[in-house]
């Protein structure tokens, strides 16, 4: 089974990657760029197939390690 | 004093530490490597250097805060001993959960490497009681990400209980956004726990030590520590 885990910052936490990367497509000429926030994405392969408990082990890992639940949120998706 | 200073792949500061540690107690530090799951009997300070342990993956000092070691650190800290983290130490404490909030990319977005001056809040803790409060120390720093962040309630908490032990400023001790290297709320440079047995800071107090290095402002840190630890003796 496969899964992806995105990992995203907080709303109102500065992220001054986010607003370098928002700056250089903007001297790029990409037009209608308001903002950018970067964030994280994990592909995961699961060796169950029970649907159930994989998304408690994803939670798991993203409460334990993959997110820092101070300043990021995260979304787990059983593809 | 007995210190064992931690030892994660990727930490590079490790061997600094240790040497000011001797010099400012007279005994070796002992080195324990990251997957060990005990500290050395005896120990009463640990310490967790800097560096750039596992490379900075995922987020700085995230995976070391889950070495094995640290469950032990835990422990040592939740029975009151005194642990010292710097740097990307400190990075680790805060992903460990051991002190709040968390080392953002600095505002600027540059690494920055440079001395930089650091005003004392106060002298009545084991971290500071080699300087008097107010005083303006010189010491290094070397880090991209270390603008301390956390919510405003924490903060608040923080500064409300004196837990804020080094902040940012000027050569004068004033503290304002100039001096404020990274952008870190309030000008932290250096925190405390709840319990005061637990400091993170950024900078490096153990590259100003010896008169070769052109500055002795960190032996302070040190040398307080070595006289805390030997009352308590």
């Amino acid at each position: 089974m496969k899964a992806r885990v995105t990992v995203t910052l907080k709303s109102g936490i500065l992220d001054p990657q986010g607003k370098a990367i928002e700056g250089a497509l903007k001297s790029l000429g990409v037009d209608g760029v308001a903002s950018v926030r970067q964030g994280k994405v994990f592909d995961i392969e699961l060796s169950g197939a029970d649907r159930a408990k994989a998304e408690a082990a994803l939670k798991d890992a993203a409460d334990k390690l993959l997110a820092n639940t101070v300043i990021e949120n995260y979304r787990v998706e059983l593809l | 004093m007995k210190s064992a200073v931690l030892v994660f792949p990727g930490i590079n500061r490790e061997r600094d530490m240790a040497r000011a540690l001797k010099l400012a107690s007279g005994q070796e530090a002992a080195m324990v490597w990251h997957a060990d799951t005990a500290l050395p009997d005896g120990t009463d300070l640990v310490v967790v250097p800097g560096g750039f342990s596992y490379g900075d993956y995922l987020r700085c000092g995230a995976i070391a805060a889950r070495a094995p070691v640290m469950d032990a650190v835990r422990k040592f800290a939740a029975d009151g001993g005194l642990v010292l983290g710097v740097c990307n130490g400190f990075q680790i404490l805060c992903e460990a959960g051991l002190l709040p909030g968390v080392l953002m990319r600095n505002s600027r977005l540059k690494f920055i490497c440079k001395d930089v001056h650091l005003r004392v809040e106060r002298s009545d803790t084991p971290f500071t009681r080699g300087y008097n409060a107010g005083q303006v120390i010189r010491v290094p720093v070397a880090h991209g990400e270390g603008n301390y962040e956390a919510d405003e309630e924490t903060v608040k908490r923080l500064e409300g209980e004196g837990r804020v032990l080094y902040r940012y400023c000027s050569a004068e001790g004033v503290v304002d956004e100039e001096s404020n290297i990274n952008g870190a709320a309030e000008s932290i440079a250096g925190i405390v726990n709840e319990r005061g047995n637990v400091l993170g800071m950024m900078p490096h107090p153990e590259n100003h030590v010896e008169d070769i290095m052109g500055c002795t402002d960190g032996r302070g840190l040190f040398a307080g520590l070595a006289a805390h630890l030997e009352k308590a003796a």
